[in-house]
């Protein structure tokens, strides 16, 4: 079932376009990420769908219901700032219980929710392990039990090692509540590792939408085959070996369809038909593995290798496959 | 970096000196000469009708302009802080303009606009309203001279806390007044109660624009500055100097409380920005 739609959505700021006919449509407890770099109209998007930010045209659906017309907070979301907008004022207590006092609950039906919430995000128990404005801001967001949970960078002003691991609690947390969730990213390595589905954004368009394997494996633009995972632009693949034959093109290059060996003979799998000599100009150590630069036909490639494998001596003279092509764009 | 101890017992000495001539001897003088004749004398002074009228005339414009000038300050520093519109720097230089120009222009302004020589004059004699040379005319320009001050204060402090937080109340559903009374006006409560400190203590001393507009009338359009000046015109110092010092400690009162509202607002206005977390904490040990 789909829980948003976003339709044909323009959004012109001054005269730049911030979102260019943006479409796309998301399942029911799904947890997508918003992906793109800076000022490709992420939090534009995001800002559309919780009504803080009105389209110049197009439609916005949540649940069914186009929304256009409504305010913020008869939407059904919940929205996560990027630098949290913790009313400063207010205690914990009353930060979370903001929605539910807005919406003339009883106390004892929103002490008991902010309990849960408390509970939920650690606070209760000392056993809190996440920043506590992040925290805060998350239990606030969910606490009027919304359809939809936006979160714009949630993760942008934490320090890389609490980030890690917060990227697995939030997949699970969402999943578990069972809610519909967008966060916005520009980190990809975010963006795949939690969310279901990716969209990716680039100058206000939607580039591609998908799981991130397929999207990885199948990218539809240059823009995202760069994008995603590492690679190197060759501006001509026909010069290469094996690859003679085909319409002269710009190729682009994961490091993981090339084969280093320093022979031939000692590749995993020896295709002598697409295999070229390269010279090494660089190798540097990546944590788990080597990443290997080595010219070929002067055009500069990157490839990987194990770190078990210790290579740096034994490729005086070095030999290269070039793997599979798949990766070629129009 | 360390200066020579001699230079700093210099600056020091200058400082000090300075302040001491032209504000504590002036002070000192003024205390002096109000009890020239004797305490019973001084409290006749400041019991004298004239004096007591120019007294609630003064606390009269006072209130209004601090009242008028919240609500205009408030609605401005919203629209310059929270809206982005064409004509906006515009909008900002016309609010200071009370700062550039003399007050005494400003009261020849109004007198223009609503004197004799006006178009409206005809119009507003026909309603009897008096403006010029009346009560109306020396609240229409205190207002007009106080009314930079508030929006002054609140435009940095609303700019730097941004609309997330308004923001975040509209996503739950919170009313437009929900938003403006549970989450702006707390965030900027200092910084108006300083705009109304500083608003106060000029409508009070305001003399340039409500002389020209007062005509003088003795107990009916004399405020307490053009009430010292009308004693201070007739020789009578002792008198002059006795409603001085009223204004005198209306100013050190203003003084005080300005100190109070900045030690405090300091704190929450500009360190819990940067981390709130820890207000935060104890809010949940309690709740
Ligand atoms: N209210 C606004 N007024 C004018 N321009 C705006 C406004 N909001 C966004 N923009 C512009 O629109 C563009 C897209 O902004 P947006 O914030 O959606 O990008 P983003 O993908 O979220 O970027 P980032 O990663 O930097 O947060 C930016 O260039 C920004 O300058
Ligand atoms: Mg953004």
């Amino acid at each position: 079932m789909v829980e948003v739609e976003v339709r044909n959505v323009n959004k012109t700021f001054g005269n730049f376009k911030a979102s260019d006919n943006v479409s796309f449509e998301i399942e029911r407890g799904k947890l997508i990420g918003l992906l793109g770099p800076s000022g490709s109209g992420k939090t534009t998007i995001l800002r559309m769908i919780a009504g803080l930010e009105t389209p110049d045209s197009g439609e916005i659906y949540i649940g069914g219901r186009k929304v256009n017309d409504l305010p913020p907070g008869e939407r059904g979301i919940g929205f996560l700032f990027q630098s949290y907008a913790l009313f400063k004022h207010m205690t914990v207590f009353e930060n979370i219980a903001f929605g539910l006092t807005v919406q003339k609950k009883s106390d004892a039906e929103i002490k008991s929710r902010v309990e849960e919430l408390a509970e939920l995000i650690g606070l209760k128990n000392f056993t809190r392990r996440y920043p506590l404005q992040l925290s805060v801001a998350f239990a606030r967001a969910l606490a009027p039990n919304p359809e939809l949970l936006l979160l714009d960078e949630p993760f942008a002003a934490i320090d890389a090692k609490v980030r890690q691991e917060l990227r697995g609690w939030l997949k699970k947390t969402i999943h578990q509540l069972g809610i519909t969730a967008i966060f916005v990213t520009h980190d990809q390595d975010e963006a795949v590792e939690v969310a279901d589905e990716i969209i990716i954004t680039n100058r206000g368009r939607i580039e591609q939408a998908g799981v991130p394997i397929e999207i990885y494996q199948a990218p539809k633009t240059p823009f995202v085959a760069k994008f995603i995972g590492e690679s190197v632009q060759v501006a001509d693949y026909t010069i290469f070996k094996g690859f003679e034959d085909y319409e002269p093109h710009e190729g682009i290059l994961r490091p993981e369809f090339l084969e280093i060996g320093a022979t031939i003979e000692e590749m995993p799998q020896p295709m002598p038909v697409t295999t070229e000599k390269g010279i090494i100009r660089g190798t540097y150590f990546r944590g788990s593995v080597i990443q290997i630069d080595i010219e070929v036909k002067g055009q500069l490639l990157r490839g990987l290798q194990g770190v078990g494998d210790n290579m740096t001596k034994k490729y005086s003279s070095d030999v290269l496959i070039i793997g599979d092509w798949s990766i070629c764009v129009n | 970096m360390r200066e020579p101890i001699w230079l700093k017992m210099a600056l020091i000495t200058i400082s000090a000196g300075f302040l001491f001539v032209m504000l504590v001897m002036p002070l000192i003088l003024v205390a002096k000469e109000a009890l020239a004749r004797g305490v019973e004398f001084y409290f006749k002074a400041l019991t004298d009708e004239f004096a007591l009228k120019a007294l609630y005339l003064t606390i009269e414009a006072t209130i209004l302009a601090v009242l008028l000038n919240t609500l205009f300050g408030l609605a401005s520093a919203w629209l310059l802080t929270k809206f982005d519109f064409r004509g906006k720097t515009f909008l900002g230089s016309l609010i200071d303009l009370p700062f550039a120009i003399s007050p005494v222009v400003a009261g020849l302004f109004f007198i223009m606009l609503f004197g004799r020589m006006s178009p409206l004059y005809p119009i507003l004699q026909e309603y009897d309203v008096a403006i010029v040379f009346a009560v109306p005319g020396i609240i229409l320009a205190t207002v007009f001279v106080t009314f930079p001050f508030i929006t002054r204060e609140l435009v940095p402090v609303m700019e730097s806390q941004g609309r997330s937080e308004e923001e975040a109340a509209a996503t739950f559903g919170a009313s437009g007044w929900t938003i403006f009374s549970k989450i702006t006006l707390p965030n900027i409560k200092w910084a108006l109660g300083y705009g109304i400190i500083l608003c106060s203590a000029r409508a009070m001393g305001e003399f340039g624009a409500v002389s020209v507009v007062s005509g003088h009338i003795r107990g009916k359009t004399n405020t307490l500055p053009l009430h010292i000046e009308i004693l201070y015109n007739e020789y009578n110092f002792t008198a002059a100097f006795a409603v001085a010092s009223v204004l005198v400690m209306l100013a050190i009162l203003v003084l005080i409380l300005r100190n109070v509202v900045e030690h405090y607002g300091k704190d929450v206005e500009h360190e819990e920005i940067a981390e709130p977390a820890a207000d935060l904490k104890v809010g949940v040990a309690n709740g």
